[in-house]
């Protein structure tokens, strides 16, 4: 089992270093060096120009600038932003649990419902709601979130006025943010109603980020259901007499879960993704609008430190899964 | 030895050729069907857009500005689907946008079903330092967001339609690589290349006329996906401001900024997404109907 996690770990270093590489590459790719960057529209003069130059160190080969570059990132210094001149890291960990707990509330939704709905869909094949569950999943497969988003605003903050249109909390509440999550956040606080805001401000931005979860994990869940429902040791449950619900539930639910928790493990990424989107719609203060704007404000130091982080987090949540999957699955683990 | 050489030849109806029997098996899923007739009906009105459409996608009506569609008070048959905020036709923008829209997927699926084949396949050919070199990038590639990772790309290129159907091709690239990786993988140990090669036939020739038509079935799948794909990134794209740039009618683009009329005009928030969900939606269920006609291991 040791040198199963230890092959696996190992297996994202060449990974990893070529993320590092892309992210390097990346900031010399953009027109104009990073000097030039910097200073913006303010212009310099070429002495100083190449006095900053040899300052930062960019005028050596860049495979000594790359390996500086490492070297930085190891010591966790990924930069400074131009704009806001605080550390990238620092911004990083400051917006990060938004994102999180916008994440984790959307993946949530997405599991909550749609794993009944896809282990119901695959016991009743064939039946209505397998049809009509296997109809909506595909469109919300298909769905483009941003205009998912909108709609729901339409619909929920305008037409009905149940929840607000953007931000994680009424300005009438002031919440001290001792872990970042405002849910657990304004439950410690001793403000009244701050938890009932900021749970209806998180409510429709959960739905819009965890629809193409929601549908990717009912549809897996139904599939993989559907095989294990054909295997011989469900046939020999059944004909012990036990009933549709423990064969179910005990027996063929277990390993139906496998290629499922792969699949969850994986929308990780395009969670990521789509928080970029929803961010942006309900002007969600996390990591994906954060990343956004500094597109907008050519704050390259921000986007390269940001894109490190997202692209780690991507590959250890991968990792996270792929030994998931051996502990689950010992055929795996050779 | 497989179940069907085993099998009886039988004697009546002959079988029928490769195509028919792929459209046979695609006819049976209806859902299937219906995404390919959508998909028709939008390419006839991509290119018959000029005969369409009643107005120029960007001349401004300044008489009619936020116009409703002619079913609401106040709509007129001028406008079938009401105008925007500065006056332009909604029906016309969504008839031109739907050209963009197919050529955009187009263009993408083009673009990285080539490049993505070719370095699959040379990554299956080679072997050593070159499949390992670009697998790790494909890695690289896909340990981002995608569109984290077009979003960059338009950064460093610079925002606009074109280089937005750039990034999404480069984002689009490792699925393709890695499919035909892996389909050509598995055909160079068929013993029928083994002969072509004892035959003479030179790296090109094995590559491209013995193995490469083995492998065309899951990437023709994975082409109609690349296509819902393509026009859902390009739309995020357009959606963020870093896409087409207005007054283009691409889908996304023109729901960038209509948060705002929200209250005002539902039909300049709606009818675009819409348009996008239908054409998408028609795409993924044509290829999920593809998966099922040519992967014979789904085959009953």
């Amino acid at each position: 089992m040791l040198r199963f996690i230890l092959t696996r770990a190992s297996l994202i270093v060449p990974t990893f270093l070529g993320i590092m590489l892309l992210s390097f590459v990346l900031i010399r790719l953009v027109p104009g060096d990073p000097i030039e960057v910097r200073m913006g529209e303010r212009g310099i003069t070429p002495e100083r120009h190449a006095q900053l130059l040899h300052q930062y160190g960019l005028d050596r080969p860049l495979w000594q600038q790359f390996a500086s570059y490492v070297g930085q990132v190891a010591r966790g210094d990924l930069g400074v932003s131009i704009i806001t001149k605080s550390p990238v890291i620092k911004e990083f960990a400051a917006l990060f649990p938004a994102t999180l707990e916008l994440g984790a509330a959307a993946m949530l939704f997405a599991i909550l419902f749609g794993l009944p709905a896809g282990i119901i869909a695959a016991v009743r094949r064939g039946s209505v709601f397998d049809h009509t569950l296997m109809g909506v999943s595909l469109t919300g497969y298909s769905m483009p979130i941003f205009w998912w988003g909108l709609l729901l605003i339409l619909l929920f903050s305008v037409e009905l006025g149940l929840t607000p249109v953007s931000g994680r909390l009424a300005a009438a509440f002031f919440v001290e943010p001792k872990t970042g999550f405002l849910l657990i956040d304004s439950l410690l606080s001793d403000e009244k109603g701050a938890f009932k805001s900021a749970a209806r401000h998180l409510i429709l931005p959960t739905i819009v980020l965890g629809t193409i979860p929601l549908a990717v994990i009912a549809r897996m869940t139904r599939s993989s259901m559907l095989e294990v429902l054909n295997e011989d040791y469900i046939r020999t449950a059944r004909a012990k007499g036990l009933g549709t619900f423990r064969v179910v539930a005990l027996h063929a639910l277990r390993n139906a879960l496998i290629p499922v928790v792969t699949v969850i493990g994986l929308q990780v990424g395009s969670l990521l993704g789509g928080a970029i989107l929803t961010e942006t719609i309900f002007s969600w203060p996390g990591i994906g609008s954060w990343l956004v704007e500094s597109i907008n404000r050519r704050d390259y130091p921000v986007l390269q430190g940001g894109i490190l982080l997202v692209a780690s987090l991507v590959m250890l949540v991968n990792l996270a899964v792929d030994l998931l999957y051996g502990v689950l699955n010992p055929r795996i683990r050779r | 030895m497989s179940a069907e050489t085993l099998e009886k030849p039988r004697a009546e109806a002959p079988p029928p050729g490769p195509f028919k029997e792929v459209w046979l098996a695609f006819a049976e899923n209806k859902g299937a069907v219906a995404g390919l007739v959508v998909i028709l009906i939008v390419a006839f009105v991509a290119i018959f857009a000029d005969i369409l459409a009643l107005h120029s996608p960007i001349e401004q009506y300044r008489d009619a500005l936020l116009a409703p569609p002619v079913w609401q008070d106040g709509g007129r048959w001028s406008h079938p689907l009401g105008t925007d905020d500065i006056g332009r036709d909604i029906l016309s923008r969504l008839i031109y946008g739907a050209r963009l829209s197919m050529v955009i997927g187009t263009i993408v699926v083009t673009i990285s079903l080539a490049v993505g084949t070719m370095l699959g396949l040379a990554a299956a050919f080679l072997r050593g330092v070159t499949d390992i070199a670009i697998m790790r990038l494909m890695d690289v590639m896909l340990a981002l967001p995608s569109l984290l990772l077009a979003i960059v790309i338009v950064a460093i290129l610079g925002p606009g339609l074109f280089n937005a159907m750039i990034a999404v091709s480069i984002v689009t690239l490792p699925h393709f690589t890695r499919l035909a990786r892996a389909a050509a993988m598995s055909e160079l140990t068929r013993e029928y290349v083994a002969s072509a090669r004892l035959a003479g036939s030179g790296p090109f020739r094995l590559m491209f006329v013995t193995v490469l038509p083995n492998c065309l079935a899951p990437l023709i799948v994975q082409a109609t996906l690349g296509f819902s794909n393509a026009i859902l990134d390009a739309a995020a794209l357009g959606f963020l401001g870093l896409g087409a740039q207005p007054p283009t009618p691409e889908w996304g683009t023109m729901l960038a900024g209509s948060l705002q009329f929200v209250q005002r005009a539902w039909w300049v928030v709606s009818l675009p997404g819409i348009a996008i969900l239908v054409t998408v939606l028609a795409f993924n269920l044509m290829g999920d109907g593809l998966r099922d006609a040519l992967d014979p291991k789904l085959k009953r």
